[in-house]
């Protein structure tokens, strides 16, 4: 995947002389380890700039809201099936878009590993199947299947399904994933051992909205904890506003989440917040056989009615 | 002043002597990282981090913070009558604050200590506080403190300093507040203050040489504001931003705050919590317009508030100690050293062109 780079940066150059696009979207080096940061393009030099590897984690799609201009973007599997979202929602226009596919191979889990080490992490490189790190004091190479994001151990879509141009051969979809061992482990609770689950996994939250600001579903105008007139949630740090926000925010995504999991990697204090959107996404398949972002063709099963939708929960 | 040589044996004995007379603070790792809070009986602080994930900012100015209370049933007499929140302004110390954290509290009283404002709440958490610091051995490789008018061994703001010294370590007593505090853990052993002297500054120099970031900040002040203001490097800074606000939340020096009343059936309270400049509701007029709509103007913003007005307000240098929390903690890695730069070269790089 890191052999990406040269293709991204041709296919990119030749969009910007072209003038088939105003700018192109993509990543540029970081400047802390496993960081990179979202970059624009605006002219043939810029390319220099853009890089791939495995810290390219954010959902590009993100930045295509409500723009107006000629974009090319580059995209993973799950940034791809995020576009299709957008353009099925009136976000961006299929035509203003040239979508530059990237086959991912996962990215890598930046929290994860700096737990596995004492001291500060100073340098992180990788080749194919290894990132080896090296810090203060250390040094060691380890396996990156180890160390993907939880998302990226259970993707299913990992090339583009939509494109123009792609910029490798695809890479083999991976097979036999139970995607939701997580959720059914939260599906067996008792309604009380559910509570302290939850009342847990949202203790440490700060409300500073990195999850809903990551996340290429949110973008309506005003967001609901932002509404003044009425104030539907609290701005402390009371227990009820803080989950009232975290469980609303995912029935938002519903029908809508590709499990990009661009949200929980932008947790600075490391909730999994996507447990709430995996039941919804794992309900959506069960119950309408819908994945989304998959078609630019299908409207998603909560924005149409068809006679044989599951109704089985009206009791 | 006096330095003591406070021996580790009986580091945990002093501590819970502390227990009586302070409510004790102190870094304390849960899940994956170390922040500050409020040690419960025999609990230790836990010194091995290299900082915590927040700052201490909390222990004086608390994300959530109840001022007034209010009774909304008409039944009695006292009813839509704002009261006074009963604070606890008990003695209470932090143990183990960094020394880019305590001058934090510095740059932040110029804003709620003032001789025109005073900020009650703030100021009597402060003076309630007593702050031991720890010195910073192994500072971070995103931390520029020593260019940001601070540093590893950096004293304002501090009671105390303590510095690892083998099996012990020294305190290095900066206040009246810390010598009582010394005395009240009962840590008797003075040490030479010649050669302790001599040790902590070889120490301090050691550390101060670890510190690899930088910010250079010498035009900001001169830089004309509305040049600034209306440069065209925003674009390129904002472009990744998700106007999250992990930066603002995780900074020492960040004050906003926004007032908010929230009622639970009869009764209410007068809440303040911590704002940010990121998030779309902050400066939004009762008109609905909003001076800072866009991304772009709020990015901008943060840091022409740290690097640029507060400088030209206060004349202290800039609103931001060197910490790197917002480098290290930025989701899509907006980095304040980068914006720095690009500010105080912005005027240079034009005067060369125009020569």
């Amino acid at each position: 995947m890191t052999g990406y780079i040269d293709k991204i940066k041709e296919i990119s150059a030749r969009l910007l002389k072209g003038c088939n696009v105003d700018v192109v979207i993509g990543f540029r080096r970081g400047t802390v380890p496993m960081m990179n940061e979202p970059y624009f393009a605006k002219t043939p030099e810029d390319v220099q700039n853009l890089v791939w590897d495995s810290n390219c984690g954010i959902n590009l799609a993100n930045y295509l809201t409500n723009r107006t201009d000629k974009i090319g973007i580059i995209a993973k599997g799950c940034d791809s099936r995020n576009i299709v979202t957008h353009v099925i929602e009136n976000k961006i226009k299929r035509e203003q878009l040239v979508i530059i596919g990237v086959p991912c191979k996962g990215m890598i889990d930046k929290r994860k590993i700096t737990s596995m080490f004492d001291g500060e992490i100073t340098e992180v490189t990788e080749d194919e199947n290894n990132i080896k790190v090296v810090g203060k004091g250390f040094e060691k190479v380890l396996n990156k299947a180890d160390v993907m994001q939880q998302n990226c151990t259970l993707c299913i879509h990992r090339n583009p399904v939509e494109y123009d141009e792609l910029v490798a051969e695809p890479v083999a979809e991976q097979q036999d994933v139970d995607r939701y061992v997580d959720v059914r482990a939260i599906e067996a609770m008792s309604a009380e051992e559910k509570a302290t689950h939850f009342d847990d996994l949202f203790s440490a939250c700060i409300r500073c909205y990195a999850c809903r600001n990551a996340c290429p579903l949110c973008y309506c105008p005003t967001c609901f904890v932002d509404e003044s007139r009425p104030q539907w949630v609290g701005k402390s740090q009371e227990d009820t506003d803080v989950k009232t926000f975290h469980f609303l925010r995912a029935y938002h995504c519903a029908g809508r989440c590709t499990d990009c999991g661009s949200c929980e990697r932008s947790c600075p204090v490391g909730i999994n917040m996507r447990t709430l959107t995996k039941k919804l996404e794992k309900d959506c398949f069960e119950l309408f056989g819908w994945e989304a972002g998959m078609s630019l063709d299908v409207r998603p099963p909560l924005d149409t009615y068809k006679p044989g939708d599951p109704n089985d929960f009206i009791k | 002043m006096k330095i003591f040589s406070i021996s580790k044996d009986n580091w945990a004995n002093g501590l819970a002597r502390l227990a009586g007379s302070y409510h004790l603070f102190g870094p304390v790792k849960e899940a994956q990282y170390h922040d500050f809070k409020e040690l419960a009986k025999g609990q230790l602080p836990d010194l091995d981090f290299l900082n915590t994930r927040l700052s201490a900012k909390s222990v004086i100015y608390p994300q959530s913070e109840a001022l007034l209370e209010y009774s909304l049933d008409e039944s009695r007499d006292d009813h839509h009558i704002m009261k006074e929140v009963a604070a606890d302004d008990s003695p209470r110390a932090v143990i183990g604050i960094r020394p880019c954290d305590a001058k934090a509290f510095v740059l932040v009283g110029h804003n709620f200590d003032t001789p025109d404002y005073k900020d009650p709440y703030w100021i009597r958490a402060s003076e309630a506080t007593t702050r031991v610091g720890l010195a910073c051995e192994a500072p971070c490789s995103s931390c520029f403190c020593t260019t940001a008018g601070c540093g590893p061994y950096h004293e304002e703001g501090l009671d105390v300093l303590l510095a690892e010294a083998g099996d012990d370590y020294l305190a290095k007593v900066l206040t009246d507040k810390g010598q009582k505090l010394i005395q009240a853990a009962g840590w008797k052993t003075e040490a030479d203050v010649d050669s302790a002297g001599r040790k902590l500054e070889a120490q301090k120099q050691a550390a101060e040489s670890k510190i690899a970031a930088a910010v250079n900040t010498d035009n900001l002040k001169t830089i004309d504001t509305t040049e600034l203001y209306n440069a065209p490097f925003w674009e390129e800074v904002s472009f990744a931003c998700i106007n999250c606000g992990t930066c603002t939340f995780l900074c020492p020096t960040c004050w906003c705050f926004d007032i908010q009343d929230e009622n639970r059936g009869k009764s209410g309270r007068r809440m303040r919590n911590w704002d940010s400049c990121m998030f779309p509701l902050f400066t939004l007029h009762g008109s609905g317009h909003n001076p800072r709509g866009t991304k772009l103007q709020r990015v901008r913003q943060r840091f022409m508030h740290k690097l640029k007005y507060y400088v030209d307000k206060y004349d202290v240098g800039i609103q931001c100690v060197g910490c790197g929390r917002c480098i290290r903690s930025c989701p899509v890695n907006i980095d304040i050293r980068r914006v720095c730069d690009y500010m105080n070269s912005y005027g240079s790089a034009k005067d060369a062109c125009a020569a």
